[in-house]
Parts: C-alpha cells; sequence; structure tokens
C-alpha cells in the first residue's frame, strides 16, 4: 500500500496586503523524504514553511498535511511537527533541560513521561554535559543542536527546519548534517530550507528551486545537475584581461560571469584545459558541476535586495 | 474540547512565567513588601496624623485599601505591557510557543492569570504589611485575595490591548500617563471620591478602579459592602473585553 502524502499543496497562494510572496504553487511531499527547499533571500521559503504549519492564513488554494486541510488544522499538525525556526528561539530564562522540560509541557507531556526522552535527546545532540548551563553562555552551534533536541520532543513524523546550519562553523555543521541524517535513517521526514546548496545535496533527496514565490525547478539534486549543467566546469580567476582572453579563445563551452570569475561548462573539459595550460598566471579549478550551478542558472545570477 | 485545550495550554504558559519569577523571587519580593511598607508607613502614620479619619475610618485603613487595590492594577498592568511585550516580540518566546499545539488564545489566557496571580502575590503582602500596622479590622478582609485576582485580570486585559499594538517599550508610557496615573489619583486611593466635582464623580464612575477600590475598602474597613453586583460586574465587564479584545488584536499581528 501508498503511503499518504505528508503535505500537499495545489495552487498556494500568499499575500500579504497588496503584494503576492507565494504565486499559486504545487507541490507534494511524500513520507520519508528529506526534502529541501531552495531559493534566494525573500524567495517564500519561510512563509512556505509558516502557512505548512498553521501559523499563516493561506490567501489561495489549498494545503494539507496528514491529510488534513490547514489553517484549521494546526493545532493538530503542530502537535506532529517539530519545528527549529530561522533565528533561535530557545528561552534565555531557563537552562537547556529546562528549556526541554519547558516546551515539552506545550504539548501536554508531563515531568515524568519526558525524563527520559529528554536524557536520550541531549545525548543525541551531544549537550548532555551542559544540562545545567544557561542559554546565554552557549554557543551558536550548542543553540542550535539543543534547538533540534527540542524540535524532536513531541517525536515528530515530520520536522521542519528554517536555515538550520546558516552562521554556524564548519564542525557544528557536519555535526547537525550528521544527526538530521540518523532522522532520515529512523525514517522521520524532514522539510529544511538552506542557502548552502552543499548541503541541499547531501541531505535532500529532492529539492525545490525557487524564486518570487513560484517553484521554478524540482528534483532530486543529481537529476537536476544532469539537467541543467555541464559535467564539468572549469573556474577560471586571476587579472580581467586575462580571464577575458582565455574566454575569448575557449571553444565548445557555456560562459558565465560572477564577480571576478568565469565558469566555463563544458562537456569535455580536456581541450579546455589544454588551453588554459598555455596561459601563465591564469589560474583554474576544474570540478564537477553542481547543484550550487543549477541554482545559479535557474534562478540567475543579480544580486536580491 | 477547545477549551479544554485552551485551559491545559494556558496553565503551561502560567507555568512557563511562575518559574521564571521563581528564579528572581527574591529580590521582586523584598520589592512587593518593602514597597507597601514605606507607603503605609511614611503616608499613612505621617499623614495619618494630620488627617485623622477619613470617611469614618482611620487614615491608614483609607490608605491601605486603596493602595491594595491600586497597586493589583499596577502590577498586572507592568506585567501585561513590559513583560508580554519582551516575550511577544523581542525574546521570540511567542515564535517558539507558538510552533506547538498552542493557538494564541491559549496564550493569552495564560498570560493574564499570570498578571493576575502576581497581583495576588503583591496585594498578599500588603495585605500582611497592612495587618501587621494595625490598619485591617477582622477576618473578612481575606475576601480581598479572590477580589485582587479579579482586578488583576481586569488590568491585565486591558494592557493587552496595548501590548498587541507596541512597537516598542516607549509606547506604554501613553497608557501609563493617560490612563494609570489618572486612575491612581481619581478613583478614590488616597481621598473619597465624593469629595472630587460633581462631573468628575459621575466620570469615574465609568473607570474600573473606582470599583477595584468600592470592593476593596470596605472589607478592609470591616463595613457592609454595597452595590456588589455592580462593582463585580463592571470588573468582570472589563476583564472579558479586555481579554477578547487583546486576543483578537495579538491573533491580528501575529498571524500573517
Ligand atoms: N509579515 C510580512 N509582511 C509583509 N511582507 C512579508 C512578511 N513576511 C514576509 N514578507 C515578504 O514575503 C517575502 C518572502 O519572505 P520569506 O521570509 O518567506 O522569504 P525567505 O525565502 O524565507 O527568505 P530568507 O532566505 O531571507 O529567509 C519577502 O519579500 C518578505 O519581505
Ligand atoms: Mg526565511
Amino acid at each position: 500500500m501508498e503511503m499518504a502524502t505528508i503535505v500537499r499543496a495545489r495552487g498556494l497562494t500568499k499575500c500579504f496586503k497588496s503584494t503576492t510572496v507565494v504565486h499559486g504553487i504545487d507541490f507534494d511531499i511524500q513520507p520519508g523524504r528529506c526534502v529541501g527547499f531552495l531559493g534566494p533571500n525573500g524567495a517564500g521559503k519561510t512563509t512556505i514553511l509558516r502557512m505548512i504549519l498553521g501559523l499563516s492564513p493561506i490567501s489561495g488554494g489549498s494545503l494539507s498535511v496528514f491529510g488534513r486541510a490547514l489553517p484549521a488544522a494546526g493545532r493538530y499538525v503542530r502537535a506532529h511537527a517539530g519545528v527549529v525556526s530561522q533565528e533561535d528561539t530557545l528561552d534565555p530564562d531557563f537552562t537547556v533541560l529546562e528549556n526541554l522540560y519547558i516546551y515539552a509541557a506545550y504539548f501536554g507531556l508531563a515531568k515524568a513521561d519526558v525524563a527520559q526522552r529528554i536524557h536520550e535527546l541531549i545525548d543525541f545532540v551531544e549537550l548532555a554535559d551542559r544540562g545545567d548551563a544557561r542559554i546565554p553562555t552557549l554557543s551558536g552551534g550548542m543553540r542550535r543542536r539543543l534547538s533540534i533536541a527540542r524540535a524532536l520532543i513531541n517525536d515528530p513524523q515530520i520536522i521542519i527546519l528554517d536555515e538550520p546550519t546558516t552562521g554556524l562553523d564548519p564542525q557544528a555543521r557536519h555535526m547537525i548534517w550528521s544527526r538530521l541524517q540518523d532522522l532520515q535513517r529512523a525514517g522521520k521526514t524532514l522539510l529544511l530550507t538552506t542557502h548552502y546548496m552543499e548541503e541541499a545535496e547531501r541531505l535532500c533527496d529532492d529539492v525545490l528551486v525557487m524564486d518570487h514565490g513560484r517553484i521554478l525547478e524540482q528534483g532530486a539534486p543529481a537529476a537536476l545537475v544532469e539537467r541543467h549543467v555541464e559535467p564539468e566546469v572549469l573556474e577560471l580567476r586571476g587579472a580581467p584581461d586575462l580571464i577575458e582572453d582565455a574566454v575569448d579563445g575557449a571553444t565548445d563551452c557555456r560562459v558565465e560571469r560572477i564577480g571576478d570569475t568565469a565558469y566555463c561548462y563544458t562537456r569535455d573539459a580536456k581541450a579546455l584545459l589544454d588551453q588554459f595550460e598555455q596561459r601563465p598566471g591564469l589560474t583554474y579549478l576544474h570540478r564537477p558541476g553542481n547543484l550550487e550551478d543549477v541554482f545559479l542558472k535557474v534562478t540567475g545570477r543579480d544580486l536580491r535586495d | 474540547m477547545a477549551m479544554a485545550q485552551t485551559a491545559r495550554g494556558a496553565v503551561s504558559v502560567w507555568r512557563r512565567n511562575a518559574l521564571v519569577w521563581r528564579r528572581l523571587m527574591g529580590p521582586s519580593l523584598l520589592i512587593n513588601f518593602g514597597e507597601p511598607f514605606l507607603y503605609l508607613l511614611g503616608l499613612g502614620y505621617g499623614l495619618g496624623l494630620f488627617i485623622g479619619k477619613m470617611a469614618g475610618m482611620p487614615y491608614l485603613t483609607f490608605l491601605a485599601s486603596g493602595i491594595l487595590a491600586s497597586s493589583a492594577m499596577n502590577t498586572a498592568t507592568f506585567e501585561a505591557l513590559y513583560s508580554v511585550y519582551t516575550r511577544m516580540i523581542p525574546q521570540r518566546t511567542y515564535e517558539a510557543i507558538l510552533a506547538t499545539p498552542l493557538e494564541i488564545q491559549d496564550v493569552m489566557a495564560g498570560e493574564v492569570l499570570w498578571c493576575a496571580t502576581k497581583s495576588l502575590i503583591n496585594g498578599s503582602a500588603i495585605l500582611l504589611v497592612a495587618a501587621l500596622l494595625g490598619a485591617v479590622q477582622g477576618w473578612q478582609a481575606l475576601l480581598v485575595l479572590p477580589l485582587l485576582f479579579l482586578i488583576g485580570i481586569c488590568f491585565a486585559g486591558l494592557a493587552l490591548i496595548m501590548t498587541a499594538f507596541a512597537q516598542g517599550y516607549d509606547f506604554f508610557n501613553y497608557y501609563m500617563t493617560l490612563f494609570i496615573t489618572p486612575m491612581f489619583i481619581v478613583c478614590g486611593v488616597f481621598y473619597p471620591i465624593s469629595s472630587l466635582p460633581e462631573a468628575l464623580q459621575s466620570f469615574v464612575q465609568i473607570l474600573p478602579l473606582t470599583h477595584a477600590v468600592a470592593l476593596v475598602r470596605p472589607l478592609v474597613a470591616g463595613g457592609p459592602v454595597t452595590d456588589v453586583a455592580l462593582h463585580l460586574g463592571v470588573l468582570v465587564a472589563y476583564a472579558v473585553a479586555g481579554l477578547s479584545i487583546a486576543t483578537v488584536m495579538v491573533r491580528r499581528r501575529l498571524r500573517v
């Protein structure tokens, strides 16, 4: 038997006053998948997550989670969801452990019933030795890990993470990735947003690339890379005129520029490499095409704001 | 069903606030006891020497009953303005709570109950100090305690309407200066309403603090309590209206 779709959106629309920030989008999220929402600042990612949780009324279309229509089902959905929001919302008046007990109470979970679970959770996020620490004394990475532990307090079926690793150092990021992978293996459905394409490529079964409230592309990261970018990329750096010359001479490739870097996309890097070898002073990086290339191609290279 | 959920949610919010308060209990109890002690000793005894009796009771008793009612107002008002705003906006406590099954009305109910609880704690301290100073006439004064809770709910609900609109703490100065402080002056805390000009006498009848004082004073002084239904009715009406309007406004602000 096919398991029921966890989130189903049809023509989902969101307007703030007269501006439309989500334009009638359709998507489905299947159980046990990790789905990433990618998009430049202001694309509408957080707004979509808020609608899924019943925190923001929908302006048009339909949205259901666990088969129940939102926003009416908000209470039910949030009872079975775990949320890590974009900004930390830990309670600064309490310690690590108190934060978890207090949060459990909002789900109607009594202290005695969650004591065991809370100890497992702080072990899971490696904060067992910081149980009595106050929130302001924690590092950014620790706070994020505690936020993840807190989001799991109700043993949620779906975990919603809005930029879970933004602002963290590489160690903290890797640690969070491995915890999220543990959750995936445990069969949880994960929904995350991120600005790190590497993160999306590692964690997500599917990504939705959006901009200006529209879904531009969706699919598995590898499939999107295959669909949109050539297999190999040469990134050229150096003096602008050097790059200019090199690019002018390059054949059989598609060239894109961002800032001082030129990206040459090609199916056959060998010929290009031979050409670039001839030019002293030119530095280049040879790498496979990746999700970031897809993202830049699909959403354009212009700065937002 | 929905009522039970709201009650459960409100209790969890109330407990969160109570736990924070317990942390800082020492200093806040010091203020709870110290302030009325100074007021009653300084004003009650000091002015009492000149004034003697007021409205047929020792001035200390008159003042103590007024201070009981007005501090229930002040305590709930402060908590519902400054502390609730802090939790709602800069501290993001509401964002965290609203990601759980709780709805806005549950959180608002919990906040109002907590504000009223603070009025009760603070008022109990004042009642104790007043009793020690000999200003309380008889055990019926204990009925003041549930009354303080109701006064707290009433003023918390009204203040939450302001909090729902506030863009910063400065906004609360208007409410304090234009509403709370005038009530403190004209609603019978320091002198009987009957000594006000006639026009003002009828006007103060629409202010909630007038009715709070009218109930608290005879209970403390040991006299007959009159027009109970009217006074309670006004307080309850303000409480219900305040909480309902505040809930709608906070929902309008946060559920965007
Ligand atoms: N309460 C609001 N009132 C008016 N406009 C809003 C509100 N919240 C969001 N917006 C607008 O909606 C758009 C989408 O915002 P949203 O926060 O969903 O973007 P995002 O994809 O999460 O961006 P980021 O990557 O910066 O977090 C933005 O243009 C934003 O300015
Ligand atoms: Mg966002």
